[in-house]
């Protein structure tokens, strides 16, 4: 291996290391918040990449049906919940613009403007506008009334809702993988090194996004309730900062991230309805390396996955994927003498 | 997942309604219409369901079940065809590992297995089991003929970690030897790998004066634009789980002058006119595409639709010897299966014997090449 060798594994691995870190971002984000190790997370990369593929070919994205089911869904359990709480119209008329209102008016945009074909970038904020509430929706669904339960529930939950959501993907989007085309088409050549418009869009987007959490968390009210919800949900709530609104928050937050990351991928591999598994995996990698908890560190974790994977795939090949998942071991060991012992309540 | 909850209400319906119709011969396949195999699973089910409602005068059942390319799951949908739904054959599973796994149970009940995937067992423990797909074997013999043809002196090999790029490397290894063509740089990936930068950047130094690249279907498209974008351009080679239009879909440019190997059927319109699966391949692809769309015709569900053609020529002799749902009828099957002389299908002739559960002639693949988009079948 020459230094030439070295510098374009390294950018590949670099390039992954930053989908990886969103998703590791993300994880920690929900972690933080919830407690709930958050493993569908994956599909929400491949649901923003599959469904900016099917703008692409100018169809309706059955993200918008599945967006509707889940819309409807969440209100009817709304609805039995108002009339067995006596919840006030006020309050029912909010959950029904959120769950309802939102996710349905989105769907009738997108059922509109698909078959007119938009310019790429509209397709993408279509997407992102597609996806990012179906953050919100898994939580009302799936968690919102678990919420107090013990992490263990709340994982078991987490993996029910990753294969129903991987099968459902499979009935919407098929079982063929699908590779978007790129936002920027601009090569730059930096010695041996050949470095691509979405390269430089994938390393800006990371870099954006974790400066904006940054900001968003230590300069922000909404920021520091979320924090306060992750530190102890009781006392939050003694201080009148609402735990289902920071569920839905970082939720929506997620779904965000994912989506956005879908859509950055998309376009340098093919991508499958069941593709977000093996993402969000390694992501979890990386999260795992920051302890769950913290922002810079799973970015780190990140970026060391990519590398490990790239220069694995050049020395061993066919032990790419055992030397990435291996590497959680001695980390996983690291961490439990580092970290101090939690008990579970 | 509807469709496999409406096959399971269907067949649960059928076996309700038709305590009379027991006597009917039943079919029972196990398919992966979930899962990462559900791009084979799917094409083949489909051929499954363009099958009429006869063979042979007898009206046929066919219960479709989903093992969601799991073999744990593929082993219960198979014990549970034969002792629940007392099925005469079994068909499937389209998935090697997990038609694998099946396969035991056919031999310990004594029933047939049609597997729809070229699946490797250990002498003696095929009794039972036949493959309607070509051997990868069958299929390397028609890409180094290719290679032999077109002077490729080495080849660099880009394959699947699991065991459809081991069993193809293992099928051409001694074939290259033979034909004097090396192997110079042997690497791998898996079908949801983000990049094969690294692999690529091997290959390519390598230097080979081809390519191979073992994928199935869109999954295939990726390797191959990762070795274009490093800058490799020699000929390239793919293998026929690629051979659909998923290649050019996600591929484009990229993929445009690939040689893949194939049966027959994918160019039955280009095959010469005394070809035996000529006539069939053409007629199977007008029904499908009829159905599914122009463009849509693929080997896997081809394979569900020969599976059709191979037991109306042996039920009807089977039923001379059993009533169906007995065991002498489907020792029958197994007999006739193995004695009935060949018969043409769609992806060429099939020929079993009582040692060959194979089938087909080692002449059976053809190479296509990818030209403006289209399959253009080249010349032997």
């Amino acid at each position: 291996m020459d230094l030439t060798i070295a510098s374009i594994l390294g950018l590949d691995g670099i390039t992954s290391g930053a989908i990886y870190a969103l998703v590791a971002i993300a994880l920690v984000l929900v972690f933080a918040v919830t407690r709930i190790v958050f493993i569908p997370q994956g599909e929400f990369v491949a649901f923003g990449a599959l469904t900016m593929a099917l703008f692409q070919t100018g169809k309706v994205p059955g993200t918008v049906w599945l967006l509707m089911l889940m819309a409807v869904v969440a209100t009817l359990m709304d609805l039995a919940q108002a009339l067995r709480d006596r919840w006030g119209v006020a309050r029912f008329a909010r959950e029904a613009l959120r769950n309802f209102v939102l996710p349905m008016a989105v769907a009738l945009l997108a059922m509109w403007v698909a078959p007119m074909q938009p310019p790429l970038l509209v397709q993408a904020l279509l997407t992102l506008a597609l996806v990012t509430p179906m953050g919100p929706l898994v939580y009302r669904l799936a968690f919102r009334s678990l919420a107090d339960s013990s992490s263990l529930v709340l994982l078991i939950v987490s993996v029910g809702v990753h294969f129903a959501l991987t099968g459902l993907g499979l009935l919407f989007f098929g079982a063929e993988g699908f590779r978007n085309p790129p936002f920027w088409d601009e090569r730059f050549t930096l010695g041996a090194l050949a470095i691509t418009g979405q390269t430089l869009i994938i390393f800006a987007a990371s870099l954006a996004l974790i400066v904006a959490l940054f900001v968003f968390f230590d300069l922000t009210l909404s920021g520091k309730a979320l924090r306060a919800t992750s530190v102890n949900r009781t006392g939050a709530r003694l201080m009148g900062i609402s735990t289902d609104g920071a569920g839905y928050l970082s939720f929506t937050m997620a779904s965000f991230i994912g989506t956005l990351s879908g859509l950055l991928i998309g376009p340098s591999t093919t991508i499958y309805y069941d593709s977000g598994f093996l993402i969000g995996l390694k992501g979890f990698v990386a999260a795992v390396f920051a302890g769950l908890t913290s922002f810079p560190l799973a970015l780190a974790g990140a970026v060391g996955v990519g590398l490990l994977e790239s220069f694995g795939s050049f020395w061993a090949s066919s032990f790419k994927e055992v030397i990435v998942f291996t590497a959680i071991l001695p980390v996983l060991l690291w961490r439990s003498f580092v970290d101090k012992h939690h008990e579970e309540h | 997942m509807t469709r496999f909850l409406k096959h399971t209400l269907a067949a649960a319906a059928a076996l309700l309604v038709s305590s009379a119709a027991l006597a009917d011969i039943t079919i029972g396949a196990s398919l992966s219409l979930t899962g990462p195999g559900s791009g084979l699973g799917i094409p083949m089910s489909n051929g499954l369901k363009m099958w009429p409602a006869t063979i042979g005068g007898e009206k046929v059942r066919l219960v479709i079940l989903d093992d969601a390319t799991d073999p744990t799951k593929g082993v219960q949908n198979a014990r549970r065809l034969v002792s629940e739904e007392k099925v005469d054959v079994i068909v499937g599973s389209g998935v090697t590992p997990v038609a694998i796994a099946m396969s035991d149970v056919a031999a310990e009940s004594k029933t047939v297995q049609l597997a729809l995937s070229p699946i490797g067992l250990p002498a003696g423990k095929d009794a039972w089991s036949f493959r309607m797909p070509q051997s990868n074997g069958v299929m390397a013999n028609a890409m180094v003929a290719h290679m032999v043809k077109n002077g490729v002196k080495s080849i660099g090999f880009l394959g699947y970690t699991d065991a459809y790029g081991e069993q193809w490397l293992q099928a051409l290894t001694p074939l290259l030897e033979k034909a004097g063509i090396k192997i110079l740089a042997t690497e791998r990936f898996a079908r949801a790998d983000t990049s094969v930068t690294a692999q690529a950047l091997k290959l390519t130094a390598a230097n080979p004066d081809a390519m191979v690249v073992v994928a199935s279907g869109s999954g295939a498209a990726m390797p191959q634009l990762g070795l274009v974008e490093r800058g490799f351009k020699g000929k390239y080679y793919q293998t026929h789980a690629a051979a659909s239009k998923d290649l050019m879909r996600v591929g484009g440019k990229a993929v445009e002058g690939t040689f893949v190997t194939s049966g027959p059927v994918v160019v039955a319109e280009q095959l010469p006119d005394g070809h035996l699966s000529k006539a069939l391949g053409v007629k199977f692809n007008a029904d499908y595409e009829k159905i599914h769309g122009p463009g849509t015709r693929n080997q896997f569900g081809a394979h569900g639709y020969d599976t059709y053609l191979m037991l109306d020529k042996v039920i009807p002799i089977a039923l001379k010897k059993g009533k169906p749902g007995t065991p002498e009828f489907r020792a029958a099957i197994k007999e006739a299966l193995e004695t009935t002389p060949a018969l043409a299908v769609t992806h060429g002739v099939l020929d079993y014997s009582p040692t060959d559960h194979w089938g087909y002639r080692a002449d059976t693949g053809v190479v296509m090449k990818v030209v403006g988009g289209e399959w253009k079948l080249e010349p032997r």
